[in-house]
């Protein structure tokens, strides 16, 4: 294959291009251009949550109708809202995410020439890319995109008597993730049948880079429980245009009786968060499995607990689909699931433990490389720890009854698979930044990036854990309307100033990585030293990876600072450095890890 | 001023623009001893911050919790939270310490050498058991007051009282002297005849049923709240009671507390009065009126323009006033017309 080549023209290579390296950067500029409309639009609404009744250029310049002298009004907040989280949520950090790195990464980690599919995964991209643009065009529909929180629950999701955003908006809204999920489902199917058919020789499925096992069991939770959300989207589209009832029931609104009979918005719930919580691990294993190389790599070091962290992956993966009702405790079903779910719920908390315990076994006694991509990996940790930590207080039902849906829930999530997953998508685009664009990142940009956004990120979730406490509900467009909450205003003045410190500061990111992509430094072809396949290809890119034979592998992926005598510290590298590719052979007499 | 602004945004993209400029020349791209050494002590830096945040959040922010339970079954909810709360803090104290310290600590130099740590059995089963035995007790305790407080099933004496959602307001429904509710569907909502809430003025034990805008409330009887909605889902939360539930159109939801302190005596709580007070400084800086406490009915649940303003004031009085109280409420039939 390798021998053939085609010819390749502008639109066959950059735009319609069937290489999962290309497809991969064609993801990942996507993804972050969604990024910035999410964040702009988080940076809207914390200036409104901060100063409620100041005027506001930039809300008048952003808003157009949707204000009134720089404020803006309550329905435009809900939408902010809405659209920042679904944005977040799906096209950043699952196509951003998962799109990018798997794209970029199976093949090369597992030693194959392309995607089992190119053609499916072209037109995974580009399914991603009309789901965007539709998404993007709902923005500017008249009575506004769609408002009823990411979450969508109807009957105000399919009512636009209830919320002029769900109108047109709502149904761009679900169009445009119908052709998310298909988007979705071609990519994770591809993923699964790559990783299991297209490992070169020698690559056993106990000797996969973790990042792999991470996209692997990621790839697999999508293809479980999107198609359950498909199925609430299109009943919930039924119950819109065609007058089903599904999920709506007795019903009265603007004066007069709805025909809707016997739906129940529970089972909604039910369809929804069948995938809505597995999403949250779609969005955080693949960030997990990314810090887990790069902690590895930077710490000189095997990871710690290999297996352990496999197995860990599984849990957390099997554990994910059977936790969904722990987002409805309240919500009116039987008590009785409540305390299946807690149970189900708490359990998740051990795998987690596991893994972050491994991370931190990882970095004792290594020789820690701080790069900026090392740096996001330990602020991952950081952020996970202390996210997930707070997700013992929210999975207990008899807790959940009163800080359910309070801005402790909003900094619970996004501790723990906003920031950490951003942090892991950052990590791997510092780290593998040489490999997508042959150049290397601006390693004092990196630092800056780094900084800034961590203490920002803390600045704004640690105090929001409080005012949560203080019963504080989330989704609401001012809190002056209650002086029990009047003492929670400087918090909320300083969490805002966090979040547009925080916001602007990624502009040294978008900055450092396209002026890199045609300024930085060349890369050499290992530059962080590490042992994974992808390093044994050329910088320039040619279809097929490897411009001969594909590697055979022999070792597993984590051989770092291996010793001659395992037990002495002191001795010297087995193999003259401390790293070992895993196409170096075993010595003789060398034992496997 | 706005002028000032402006010149002052476009001094600071002026200077991004130099710095990054300059830093871009840089071409030094892979982490030194230098920069590994550099970067270590940040961490150390940074630790300091992060715990001085922690801290400070934890002393100074706790005037502003909501104050200790109101109704009896809340008060194992402050118990279970506490206990959560600090076994949670411990174990963040302690991972974070130790994550910042090991970076700081093992940061890279030419001269060191990673040790080559693979596996331990031994460690793995530590901390799968440490962790699997603290659950235990915390779902064990969870389970229990969970089962506790949504057990409606023996509550003879209770007092039942249905609250009704609608954008953007809170109504509720007592039922009487016969302690049953009339039933209620959105098929009998007649607002010309008052009869807002949609109850079927046919069912015999509708007509002692008594509909207001304000909760009130007897302390120490258990209270039986069913919920319903006309239009859209709403969620009733009571935070200081430690108690919510959504309003799902279609179904009636339920749930239960008994009230433990009477409004008058909860605004003599210390804390609350601490709260009070702190709020009444800042109202008082921004010349409005003082804030007297009350027991508070929110919406939770996202449910279109006005969310951010549905509430209800809840009023918790002794016994005997509260029988004063309902005696004077007209009974739906004599409300509703025909």
């Amino acid at each position: 294959m390798s021998e053939h080549h085609h010819k390749e023209t502008f639109v066959t290579k950059y735009i319609f291009s069937q290489d999962h390296k290309m497809i991969s950067k064609q993801f990942l500029v996507t993804g972050m251009f969604m990024g910035i409309i999410a964040v702009l639009m988080s940076m809207l609404f914390r200036l409104q949550l901060a100063w409620p009744d100041t005027s506001f250029t930039i809300i008048e310049a952003f808003l157009g109708s949707h204000q009134t002298n720089g404020i803006m009004d309550p329905d435009i907040y809900l939408a902010l809202v809405t659209i920042h989280g679904t944005i977040m949520v799906f096209f950043v950090l699952t196509a951003g995410l998962s799109g990018t790195f798997s794209n970029l990464l199976i093949p090369l980690q597992i030693g194959a020439r392309d995607m089992a599919s190119g053609f499916l995964n072209m037109i995974s991209y580009w399914l991603f890319f009309l789901s965007s643009v539709v998404m993007v065009i709902s923005l500017f529909v008249e009575a506004g995109p769609a408002s009823a929180g990411w979450t969508i629950y109807p009957p105000l999701s399919a009512l636009p008597q209830a919320i002029p955003g769900s109108g047109a908006g709502m149904t761009l809204w679900l169009v445009s993730m119908a052709i998310f999920i298909a988007s979705s489902l071609i990519g994770a199917l591809n993923y699964i049948v790559t990783v299991l058919n297209l490992r070169t020789k020698g690559m056993h499925m106990t000797r996969l880079p973790l990042t792999m096992w991470a996209f692997f069991i990621t790839a697999i939770i999508g293809v479980v429980s999107f198609p359950v959300l498909l199925s609430a989207a299109l009943l919930l589209i039924f119950d819109r245009s065609f007058g089903t009832s599904f999920f709506l029931s007795d019903i009265f609104i603007s004066g007069e009786v709805l025909h809707y009979q016997g739906g129940s918005p529970v089972l909604f719930e039910h369809l929804f968060w069948f995938l809505g919580h597995p999403e949250v691990y779609i969005v955080l294993l693949p960030a997990l499995g990314i810090t887990s190389e790069v902690i590895s790599t930077n710490s000189r070091k095997p990871i710690f607990g290999y297996r352990a962290m496999i197995l860990s992956i599984m849990a957390i993966a099997f554990l994910s689909t059977i936790v969904w009702g722990h987002h409805m405790f309240i919500s009116g079903m039987n008590p009785f699931l409540g305390s299946v779910f807690t149970f189900t719920t708490l359990l998740i908390a051990i795998p987690s433990a596991v893994k972050a315990f491994n991370y931190l076994t990882t970095l004792w006694k290594g020789n820690l490389q701080l790069n900026p991509a090392m740096l996001f990996s330990i602020g991952l940790v950081s952020t996970f720890v202390t996210g997930g930590l707070t997700g013992l207080v929210l999975g207990d039902s008899a807790l959940d009854i009163n800080i359910h849906d309070t801005y402790f829930v909003v900094a619970h999530f996004h501790l723990v698979m906003g920031v950490s997953a951003i942090f892991g998508m950052y990590a791997g685009v510092y780290h593998w930044f040489p490999k997508m664009y042959g150049r290397m990142m601006n390693k004092t940009l990196g630092y800056w990036h780094f900084w800034i956004t961590i203490i920002c990120a803390y600045g704004v979730f640690w105090p929001m854990h409080f005012i949560g406490l203080a019963g504080l509900p989330r989704r609401y467009y001012t809190n002056t309307e209650f002086p029990m909450f009047d003492d929670l205003a400087d918090i909320n003045v300083v969490i805002t100033i966090f979040a547009l410190v925080g916001g602007v500061a990624q502009l040294i990111f978008i900055a450092n990585f396209f002026i890199s992509m045609y300024r930085g430094p060349k890369a050499t072809q290992n530059p962080w030293k590490s042992n994974t396949l992808e390093w044994t290809t050329p910088v320039e890119h040619i279809h097929g990876n490897w411009p001969g034979k594909i590697p055979e592998v022999h070792r597993w992926a984590y051989d770092y600072s291996k010793r001659v005598d395992a037990d002495d510290d002191d001795s010297d590298f087995l193999h003259g450095e401390d790293f070992v590719l895993q196409t170096t052979p075993l010595l003789e007499g060398e034992e496997a890890s | 001023m706005l002028a000032l602004f402006y010149i002052f945004i476009g001094v600071a993209i002026g200077v991004s623009f130099w710095q990054i400029t300059r830093v871009m020349n840089l071409r030094s791209v892979i982490a030194d001893d230098h920069d590994n050494d550099k970067q270590g002590k940040y961490f150390l830096a940074f630790t300091v911050f992060f715990y001085a945040m922690m801290i400070y959040c934890l002393l100074a922010m706790n005037v502003l919790m909501l104050p200790e339970s109101a109704s009896i079954e809340g008060e194992h909810d402050d118990n279970l939270f506490n206990i959560t709360f600090w076994l949670i803090g411990i174990v963040q104290f302690i991972m974070q310490f130790l994550i910042f310290y090991f970076t700081y600590k093992y940061r890279g130099r030419k001269d060191r050498k990673a040790k080559f740590f693979a596996d331990s059995h031994q460690l793995e089963i530590i901390w799968t058991i440490i962790p699997a035995v603290v659950l235990v007790v915390l779902i064990g305790y969870g389970l229990w007051q969970w089962n506790e407080v949504m057990d409606l099933s023996d509550e003879k004496d209770a007092v039942v009282i249905e609250v009704y959602s609608q954008q953007f307001r809170w109504d509720a429904r007592y039922a009487g002297e016969d302690n049953t509710l009339g039933l209620g569907n959105v098929n009998y909502i007649d607002i010309d005849n008052l009869n807002t809430m949609g109850v079927d003025m046919s069912d015999p034990n509708a007509q002692d049923d008594k509909q207001v805008t304000e909760l009130v409330l007897p302390k120490g009887r258990k209270i039986h709240f069913k919920f319903r909605s006309q239009d859209v889902l709403h969620s009733a939360y009571m935070p200081h009671f430690r108690a919510q539930m959504n309003c799902v159109p279609g179904m009636v939801t339920e749930f239960g507390f008994t009230p433990k302190y009477t409004t008058e005596e909860m605004r003599l709580n210390p804390e609350v009065m601490d709260k009070t007070n702190a709020i009444n400084k800042i109202r008082k800086a921004k010349g409005e009126d003082p804030y007297e406490f009350d027991y508070l009915l929110l919406c939770n649940k996202i449910c279109g323009q006005a969310h951010f303003n549905m509430q209800m004031k809840i009023t918790v009085l002794e016994q005997d006033e509260y029988d004063k109280w309902i005696a004077a409420r007209p009974t739906l039939a004599e409300v509703i017309k025909k």
